[in-house]
């Protein structure tokens, strides 16, 4: 036997109060380790958008659209190898409110030379590629909805009404962790002809730049942006890291909220295990006295009161801390795609990891402390 | 025969520290609840307030939003015709064509979202009687100016009286303010609808709003205009509308404070659990004395089950009260349904109080009973060689 | 010279803010070898003055050497260790720990020596078969009677081979043929190991095990003529 004997019988002497605490800490230590990962991806969502990528909306912002005319003049910029184009359909499956998913049309000509995270086999981006009305989908949302390869899917206009039937001549996943792999994309010719129909003239939501260059992205911005001031449509252009990030500024002041959230959590935390932890080894003065006359300094009795709260402590955290990290960094939990990327990083960890030590000093101090101060021969009484 | 409360009242008081401790766990956890549930509340309470029984909102078939929709000049002037709708009292029917559009305009923080812009026809302010102007004064049709809603006063840039909105290629001059009861109005831009027009897509509406004569018809004038060929509308009740804007993320906010609080709330019923069983361990004797004294295992059980309860109890009502500071603190978001930023405040409802409270009842109850029947379960003379 | 001496030892306790002085100006010498048993009525300051001499407590005045060592002047941490080393204690009510089996309560001491795991687990071993448990040694002290958890404590006391073994009415709370064991126990640790040991206690019978008897009453000690009147009156 040794000291750890010690600490592993008082801890299994009340086994249901051990596993108990072990359980709420890991509990509560998971739902602050997933809310503070949570709002770190969300701030980081800009990181996901590539370097070398510019995109070019409507300075009024994304809702207003941009002449597809400007596409030949933008392929002829200094620095820019490639130029591609999207607009938003904003359709929806079946009933309203089924559950929102992101469908735009693209010119698939030009689209995938841009986006190579897309990854399509050939046969499917040709079959993509020959159907007017074909669509590609992104495996998440295949799933989400059931899809398969070849199904019609029917989709209601909310921008462009009517019913809008696309089949699915591809599935696409992401070569790069956090793209997305929710989106429905179709023919921007299938856009226009509807446009067009209508009496509307050839427009695009946004166009994509790919620079040769990353460091030039500014002076390019600015240049293009100059340009276009003066027009009836002018121009926002920003690095596609720049875009992300204003989307996450939407939310407004969820980081806020999430951070006191997480505050609330690890101080409700704190009460509960500590309380715990410092009643159990109130419990134990008695012990602590005979461990006193058989000779055990303060400071040995102090290290056993310790290493219990911290053995607890830690068992707490691999349950939390561990659990969060195989939802996220493992097993790639992402809520159904609408959070790609989500992931525990070394520093939410470290935080994680800091707050069980405290937890652990603060409830094996109190009782430490009152240990010392009790003398042995009154402490004496305490054994039943 | 009960076993009177003072005694749980006293015990729990011998404890302090960790009844405390306890207590306060639960009232965090209530405090969250109330908290998350008073945002969703306060979002769809400023989305659900606005908007009128007896007003009618039309856009085009299929579209979800203002922002997807689109009427032409004629169909106004073909629904404006009805003579269904309420009149003022030189003629004019009270209705307003209205173009909206939602601007990328910065916060004063810096951070940008979508201001929307409502370019409203001169009749908008009887069609919506609610809006009043709180500074400055209404802007006049064809001048370059605007007025300011509430929520946005302060809360964007260039929002001042005096300040200049560049939309476009065009100045607006911020001339005036205005409330319209803590509803959505509140987040936008208004102008006159011509002056939109030419400045963002061009002569289309994106929505008209027209009063009834009463709120009753509402079935039959729909019917009209679904019958009517030369229209092709969606056609829902103001208030309907609105309420519906907010379905949303309403519901995503109030998942996230039922996930959030539930699973906090796991982890205070196993602090609760582990501190009523030491209460119970710590009051052997007494139990066993109980029963000595007459006192039946199911009072014990009781007994012990009120004393959890009671405490939780304590710490919801602690919770509640910590939470009430939070009410009305203004806040605002991109709704994704509109597209555009809302301005909302915390709203704490006496409902929402009272839920709070179960759920630390809840709490109390299932910490409470698995350490209380233990209690109830002792055998006296085990406990009693003890003594 | 003597194994342990007591030079003018007063102890004042303060309750509330009343002064209580349980012992006053005692002196005692104790050799080597020798079983004594320390007597007297309650409250006359036994147990206190086997506290101190286990350095559990501090004399308000007053020296205590053992093996010419003034343990009055140790500081705690040194105390400790002095304890660990020199006593072995025994209490009225065993004092085992009820987590642990009677083998790993008379380790438990061993664990602030620098023995190995091996054995330390020896030393328990034997000492508990001095004792007659060893086919309990794996059982915990709830599952002892009163007669064996004490004989555990005694165990416990001498596995590390103190220097003094002091007991605090160590029979006090046994029946009659329990007490007979553990005092046969005792004697047998005094004559045939020569273990030193002072012993407290209330019973004449027990204290008649003892090679020899000082008695306490009111914080000193009696001299010869006082013990007699003592003796003379019990005996009535």
């Amino acid at each position: 036997m040794t000291r750890g004997t010690l600490i592993r019988a008082n801890l299994k002497r009340r086994l249901r109060r051990t596993v108990l605490t072990v359980l709420g800490l890991g509990v509560a230590l998971f739902l602050f380790v997933t809310l503070k990962t949570f709002l770190h991806t969300l701030t980081t969502l800009g990181d996901v958008g590539s370097e070398t990528r510019l995109i070019i909306s409507n300075k009024l912002g994304i809702v207003f659209d941009l002449p597809l005319a400007y596409r030949a003049r933008l392929s002829t910029m200094q620095g820019v190898d490639k130029v591609s184009y999207a607009t938003w359909f904003g359709a929806t499956y079946q009933e309203p409110g089924s559950g929102f998913f992101a469908n735009f049309a693209i010119d698939p000509d030009t689209y995938f030379a841009l986006y190579p995270e897309i990854v399509l086999t050939p046969e499917e981006k040709q079959a993509f590629m020959a159907d007017r009305t074909g669509a590609i989908v992104g495996v998440r949302l295949m799933e989400r909805f059931g899809w398969k390869l070849g199904q019609t899917v029917p989709l209601r206009g909310t921008i462009y009404p009517g019913e809008h039937r696309f089949t699915i001549r591809g599935v696409y996943h992401a070569g790069k962790k956090g793209f997305d792999q929710t989106s429905m994309m179709f023919h921007h010719r299938y856009v226009e002809e509807l446009v067009r129909a209508s009496g509307g003239g050839s427009t695009a939501g946004w166009y994509i730049l790919n620079l040769t260059d990353p460091q030039t992205a500014p002076g390019i911005a600015s240049a293009i942006d100059g340009l276009y001031e003066n027009s009836s449509s002018p121009t926002r252009s920003q690095t596609e890291k720049a875009f992300n990030l204003n989307f996450v500024g939407l939310y407004g002041n969820i980081g806020f909220f999430l951070n006191a959230i997480g505050m609330a959590v690890v101080f409700a935390i704190l009460l509960v295990a500590a309380n715990t932890m410092a009643m159990s080894a109130r419990e134990r003065f008695g012990e602590i006295a005979i461990l006193k006359t058989l000779g055990f300094t303060d400071a040995a009795v102090l290290r056993l009161v310790v290493a219990e709260a911290v053995v607890i402590c830690g068992l707490g955290l691999v349950v939390g801390l561990g659990g969060a990290l195989i939802a996220f960094n493992v097993v790639q939990f992402d809520m159904g795609g609408f959070i790609p990327g989500l992931s525990v990083t070394p520093g939410i960890a470290l935080v994680a990891i800091a707050i069980a030590l405290v937890i652990a000093t603060i409830s094996s101090l109190v009782p430490a402390w009152q240990s010392a101060r009790l003398q042995v021969v009154e402490a004496l009484r305490f054994v039943a | 025969m009960k076993i009177p409360l003072i005694y749980n009242i006293r015990s729990l008081l011998r404890r302090p520290a960790t009844s405390l401790a306890t207590a306060l766990s639960i009232a965090f956890v209530v405090l969250t609840f109330v908290g998350m549930l008073a945002l969703a509340n306060g979002f769809q309470a400023a989305l659900v307030e606005t908007g009128r029984e007896d007003n009618v909102l039309v856009m085009r078939k299929g579209a979800d939003s203002e922002i997807s929709s689109s009427i032409t000049r004629e169909q106004a002037s073909i629904l404006r015709g009805y003579p269904e709708f309420a009149k003022l009292p030189d003629g004019r029917p009270i209705a307003t064509a209205d173009v909206y559009v939602v601007v990328a305009k910065p916060r004063v923080n810096g951070t940008e979202t979508h201001m929307p812009v409502r370019g409203v026809s001169p009749e908008a302010v009887a069609v919506r009687d609610e809006v009043k102007i709180t500074a400055g004064r209404m802007f006049e049709p064809g001048r370059g100016e605007v007025i300011v809603g509430r929520g946005m006063v302060g809360r964007m840039r260039d929002t001042a009286i005096g300040d200049k909105l560049r939309f476009g290629q065009q100045d607006f001059t911020v001339v005036g303010h205005f409330e319209a009861g803590g509803g959505a109005f509140e987040s936008e831009v208004w102008g006159d609808a011509e002056s939109m027009m030419a400045v963002f897509r061009g002569p289309v509406y994106q929505s008209m709003t027209l009063r009834l004569q009463d709120a009753s018809q509402f079935d039959a004038v729909k019917a009209r205009i679904d019958g009517d060929p030369r229209l092709s509308f969606d056609v829902k009740r103001e208030s309907q509308f609105f309420a519906d804007q907010s379905n949303l993320l309403s519901n995503v906010l109030k998942f996230i404070a039922f996930f959030v609080t539930t699973i906090m709330a796991i982890g205070a019923v196993f602090g609760a659990i582990n501190t009523m069983d030491a209460m119970v361990s710590g009051r052997g004797r007494e139990i066993a004395l109980l029963q000595t004294l007459g006192f039946r295992p199911r009072s014990v059980l009781v007994s012990f089950l009120i004393e959890a309860v009671f405490l939780a109890f304590v710490g919801g009502l602690f919770g509640c009260l910590l939470s009430l500071p939070i009410n009305g603190i203004q806040t605002s978001t991109t709704n994704w349904q509109s597209f555009g930023e809302l301005t909302f405040a915390f709203r704490i409802t006496p409902q929402i109080l009272l839920q709070g409270l179960a759920f630390a009842v809840v709490m109390g109850f299932l910490g409470g009973l698995l350490p209380a029947w233990r209690a109830s379960r002792q055998v006296v003379a085990t406990a009693l060689r003890k003594v | 010279m003597s194994l342990v001496n007591v030079r003018g030892v007063s102890k004042v306790f303060h309750r509330d803010a009343m002064e209580i002085s349980v012992l006053d100006g005692l002196n005692l010498t104790i050799d080597k070898g020798e079983f004594v048993a320390l007597m007297g009525p309650s409250g006359s300051g036994k147990s206190t003055l086997l506290n101190l001499l286990a350095g559990l407590d501090r004399p308000t005045s007053g020296g205590i050497d053992i093996e010419g060592n003034d343990i009055t002047k140790l500081k705690p941490t040194a105390l400790a260790s002095w304890r660990a080393r020199h006593v072995g204690f025994i209490f009225q009510l065993y004092n085992l720990i009820p987590v642990l089996t009677a083998l790993q309560n008379v380790e438990l001491p061993l664990l602030l020596t620098p023995l190995k795991k091996k054995e330390r687990r020896e030393h328990a071993e034997t000492a508990l078969r001095l004792v007659g448990l060893s086919e309990r040694m794996h059982h915990f002290p709830r599952q002892l009677s009163g007669g064996q958890e004490q004989r555990v404590g005694i165990a416990r006391a001498i596995v590390t081979d103190p220097t003094l073994i002091l007991a605090d009415e160590p029979t006090g709370d046994l029946d009659a043929r329990s007490a007979e064991e553990i005092l046969q126990l005792l004697s047998r640790l005094n004559t045939e190991f020569h273990k030193t040991i002072i012993m407290v206690t209330h019973d004449p019978h027990a204290a008649e095990r003892a090679g020899r008897t000082v008695h306490l009453e009111k914080g000193t000690l009696l001299n010869t003529e006082e013990m007699n009147a003592v003796n003379a009156g019990a005996g009535r």
